[in-house]
């Protein structure tokens, strides 16, 4: 068929002077429209000067603030609490959110690089930045009304007060949708009760984003999504885990008592809780993935250093072709990684769906920097063995990257869901 | 209410401390060395950010150099100042400190300011020689080694100086130029808001048309010393190692240090 | 500029509550050497208050002549009243070359200075020395100590420098020799004194920071427990701070604060001594960017051989004590 035949009649409906106009509009409009598809094609994989000076802080930050205390941390298990005041008093706690609202107004590519290099140098430190940002800022920016955002925006942006989020429980981890924590109608808003378990920053947030069953009956549908105060009556701290890794970040038990939460504080409306927690996990992959690709760079960047100090048989390591290889499939896995970060941040920032992106980022990330830190590991002997490098710490804080905010088992789900539409 | 204006001189630098030497041909390695704010200047931020906070003054930050010295005034942006400039002109190239200095009083007298901080020293350079002289040329009063500064109620600045033994305590009135020392105000981190919006802000370019100065005081012409010859120190490699005994050992030793200057 | 009006070397003789101060002593050295070979003479400028006792200190250490600026305004250093003594000497007497020490003092005045007199001045030179054409080569270093570069000032006078204290060597104190002692009238104009001094406060040394030094005498293995006392005697010597390995940390010999290495802290002091230190890598990660490394140890293949500009194999234990004992003389 000629693609052509019903401009041409078009044409034809035109006489003189007004045919010419027209054919030039048509004309125009066309070589616009051919220009504009040369820009479009265009990728520009430089980060702007913007992202080039937010690195330039945030790496200083973390070699100067964030590195001297990561030891330690994982040694006492303790949460650097000095570290998040630092990090409030820069923005660093709200720098997705809109300045309106007390936050920086930065991008997810900003946010997804402050958790890289922050992780970089401390696991803890970054998943702490994570977990509030992505977990609880972000649900309430997106899913909160006004008066929510008001009420709890700007004291999370600044840093204040430190976001949680609770979706998991003892019978419900990857089956999320098993909840049994309950919320049941009262008077001016719910009753909650039941519990939670391995929720990042508890004891030290002051918000949490709790997601409860309202109706059992409705399935998935029937799960309610809750803004809840620490210092509700009813509600504890339960157990504190003892982990393997990210050792300074507190993972503990919350148990909902008979906890009023008044209807003012229910996020988004009844029933949407699951989709909540769904959408709201898939922006916090970005900060985990981001997380787990600081831990390979963190951990890549001291064995290149190590290699070529440590001597054995007369030459540094550095000099043979087994540690060269390595080196090299470690470096192209790092840089791989950093694309599919920084592309889900980026896509999520251009309002571009980005739940399969963020689902390879982060599975890829993952895995990589189990694989990278082992090797770092083994690259430097024995000494990668001992405390007095911070090498195996990498690697066993690497390892909670692959299990939590979705397995890697789950992120292959939503990718092959995306693939088999 | 504004109540005081302050001016700061940052220059661009090398971060020095990242400089390597070619092994091969013994010379320095520039590329890829990172440009930073000259650190002493970064401490006089600081202390312009400080008394911004405590005294709602006015900062304004103001750097001598070639385009690329944007990026100190977009960093500075971020830490708080308020209006930036940039002074680049191709006359005023192949300046020594005195030369420099005429330039940066050339843009001086042409603004309003109570107080101006210049940095004690640039790692580059290393001369510790532009704040005084700038003083000079504009003919204020100077304090170098700044550690502490008051404002007391009567507009006074208390000055507190770092010297080799302890320190003193001054009294001057405004206009004022210090010097400060980077170890006596730890500079704050540019913060997220500041970094996202600094390169929003317009960066005021300022050239010789812009300034108050005879022109033969600027430049290559305006520089009373100049560079006669530059090498680089020799290089590292593993040394020499001695098998000797305790008397011969100290006498090499010795003899090393006296090269040194050490002794 | 009639340049062959300016004669002489002079240097600002640095005075603080009346104690003329060493680094003058070695400027007058220095200054001795230049003169002689230009066949000229030294000149000190001495300001300060009730002060001219002092002139007969400086001749015994190498000048000829010595100005006096006897004044109650001077008798404590601030910027604009000694600004004005140095610039009226300059401009009365001609100096061709004129030395200030680079203390806190030097390099307050020396660029006030320069800037008056419209001259060039040269900053912590390491050398100083005379070209054929009879003008000043002064090496200084820049870039962070990475890079020596030689300044000349040809058109300008006098041809100014500071130099650090304890880059120069003091002159033979002689004191048979004689000079001449000059009293100058001051011309202030008071208008200009804007700084006023309220309080000269002095400190004990603060806490230890290894980082700071520019000298460290590191204790390893080798050294152990006994051996340290000597290695803190040297460092007293030579005006040097104390480190160690972590071996000697780990012991109780000495504090965290002083530890260098992965664990410890990372120094690039001018001058690193390593006594009895093996080198083992995560010692090496925290010094081996110091300028210049000495390593004492009794093991001919330890690896700190493989960094150290200067190696010495034997016992530590014999080579610092006397090694101490010769600086002392």
């Amino acid at each position: 068929m000629d693609i052509t035949l019903p401009v041409k009649r078009l044409i034809k409906k035109f006489q003189g002077k007004q045919r010419t106009l027209f054919i030039s509009l048509i004309g125009g409009m066309t070589g616009v429209l051919l220009f504009d598809n040369c820009k479009i094609n265009t990728m520009d994989f430089n980060i702007s000067k913007t992202q080039t000076l937010f690195r330039q802080m945030i790496r200083e930050f973390a070699e100067k603030e964030v590195k001297p205390l990561a030891a330690e941390v994982d040694e006492l298990e303790r949460f650097p609490i000095e570290t998040v005041e630092k990090m409030a008093k820069i923005g660093l706690m709200g720098i997705p959110i809109p300045v309106k609202y007390g936050g920086a107004g930065g991008d997810n590519l900003l946010y997804a690089m402050a958790v890289e290099e922050l992780s970089r140098a401390c696991g803890t430190t970054g998943v702490i930045v994570s977990a509030h940002t992505s977990l609880c800022a972000a649900p309430i920016l997106e899913f909160g009304n006004e008066d929510q955002k008001q009420k709890y925006l700007p004291g999370l942006a600044s840093g204040k007060i430190i976001g949680a989020f609770g979706l998991t429980e003892p019978n419900a981890g990857t089956d999320a949708s098993a909840q049994q924590t309950t919320a049941i109608v009262t008077e001016g808003g719910y009753i909650l009760n039941g519990s939670k378990i391995f929720i990042t920053n508890a004891e030290y947030a002051g918000v949490y984003i709790i997601m409860a069953m309202t109706d059992k009956s409705k399935g998935t549908k029937g799960i309610s999504a809750f803004i809840v105060e620490k210092e509700t009556k009813g509600f504890s701290i339960g157990k504190k885990e003892k982990k393997m890794g990210i050792r300074g970040s507190a993972t503990c038990e919350l148990i909902f008592e008979n906890c009023f939460i008044p209807s003012q504080q229910l996020l988004g409306k009844v029933g949407d809780g699951f989709s909540i927690a769904m959408k709201t996990l898939d922006g916090g992959r970005i900060g985990i993935a981001a997380q787990a690709l600081g831990l390979a760079q963190g951990a890549l960047t001291e064995t290149v250093k190590y290699v070529k100090e440590r001597k054995q048989f007369g030459k540094p390591l550095s000099a043979f072709q087994n540690t060269q290889f390595q080196l090299a499939d470690m470096e192209t896995k790092v840089q791989a990684a950093r694309m599919l970060v920084y592309k889900a941040a980026w896509k999520k920032s251009q309002g571009i769906s980005y739940s399969a992106d963020a689902a390879m980022a982060k599975l890829y990330a993952a895995e990589i920097a189990m694989e990278v830190t082992t090797k770092a590991v083994q690259l430097h002997g024995g000494y990668g063995y001992t405390r007095e490098y911070p090498i195996e710490r990498m690697m066993r804080d690497a390892k909670i990257t692959e299990i939590y905010e979705g397995t890697s088992e789950v992120q292959r789900m939503v990718i092959s869901a995306m693939l088999l539409k | 209410m504004i109540t005081m204006k302050i001016i700061v001189c940052i220059k661009q630098v090398p971060d020095t401390t990242e400089i390597k030497i070619n092994p091969v041909t013994g010379t320095l390695i520039r590329e890829g060395v990172p440009s930073i704010i000259n650190p002493d200047d970064k401490g006089g931020l600081e202390l312009a950010l400080q008394l911004k906070e405590s005294h709602n003054a006015h900062v304004t930050v103001l750097t001598m150099g070639p385009t690329q010295a944007d990026a100190v005034l977009r960093e500075a942006f971020a830490m708080g100042v308020d209006r930036a400039i940039l002074l680049t002109d191709k006359k005023f190239a192949g300046a020594d400190t005195l030369a420099t200095s005429s330039a940066l009083a050339g843009a001086l007298r042409n603004l309003e300011y109570d107080l101006i901080i210049t940095g004690r020293q640039a790692i580059d350079g290393d001369t510790a020689q532009v704040g005084p002289q700038v003083a000079e040329l504009l003919d204020l009063p100077q304090v170098s080694y700044l550690e502490n500064l008051e404002i007391k109620p009567n507009n006074t600045f208390l000055l507190k100086k770092q010297t080799e033994e302890g320190y003193q305590l001054l009294e001057a009135e405004a206009p004022l130029l210090v010097t400060v020392l980077a170890s006596a105000f730890k500079p704050r981190y540019m913060n997220v808001k500041g970094i996202v919006e600094a390169y929003n802000k317009e960066v005021e370019i300022w050239g010789f048309d812009n300034i108050t100065v005879d022109e033969e005081n600027l430049g290559l012409k305006g520089s009373p010393t100049k560079v006669d010859k530059a090498f680089a120190k020799g290089i590292k490699g593993a040394g020499e190692v001695y098998e000797m005994d305790p008397e011969e050992a100290v006498g090499m030793i010795m003899r090393k240090l006296k090269e040194k200057y050490i002794i | 500029m009639e340049l062959t009006q300016y004669k002489d070397i002079y240097v600002f003789a640095e005075q603080r509550e009346g104690i003329i101060q060493g680094v003058t002593l070695e400027l007058l050295g220095k200054a001795r050497s230049l003169a002689d070979t230009l066949g000229e003479k030294v000149v000190a400028i001495l300001a300060g208050y009730q002060i001219s006792s002092k002139a007969q200190e400086l001749i015994s250490a190498g000048a000829d002549k010595v100005i006096v600026a006897d004044h109650i305004e001077l008798k404590d250093y601030l910027t604009e009243p000694y600004a004005q003594t140095l610039n009226q000497v300059i401009t009365e007497f001609k100096p061709s070359v004129l030395l200030i020490g680079a203390t806190t003092i030097g390099r307050d005045l020396g660029p006030r200075l320069s800037a008056r007199v419209k001259t060039g001045l040269t900053a912590d030179c390491t050398k100083l020395e005379i070209a054929e054409a009879g003008h000043l080569l002064m090496t200084r270093p820049a870039f962070g100590g990475n890079l020596m570069a030689t300044i000349v000032c040809k058109d300008h006078r006098p041809q100014m420098a500071t130099v650090r204290p304890g880059v120069m060597k003091k002159f033979e104190t002689d004191t048979t020799r004689t000079g001449e002692v000059i009293l100058l009238k001051v011309n202030f104009d008071r208008n200009k004194f804007r700084v006023r001094l309220i309080e000269t406060v002095k400190e004990g040394k603060g806490k230890i920071d290894i980082t700071e030094a520019r000298i460290l005498i590191s204790g390893g293995r080798g050294v152990g427990m006994d051996g340290m006392p000597k290695l803190i005697e040297l460092a007293t010597t030579l005006g040097a701070e104390v480190s160690a390995s972590r071996a000697l940390v780990d012991a109780g010999v000495v504090t965290h604060e002083r530890q260098v290495g992965q664990t410890g802290k990372t120094v690039r002091p001018d001058l690193y001594f390593a006594c009895g230190i093996s080198g083992a890598i995560q010692h090496l990660a925290g010094m081996e960017e110091s300028d210049f490394i000495v390593a004492i140890n009794k093991d001919k293949s330890a690896p700190i051989f493989q960094i150290s500009d200067l190696g010495i194999v034997g016992d530590v234990n014999k080579i610092i004590p006397l090694l101490n004992e010769r600086l002392k003389k």
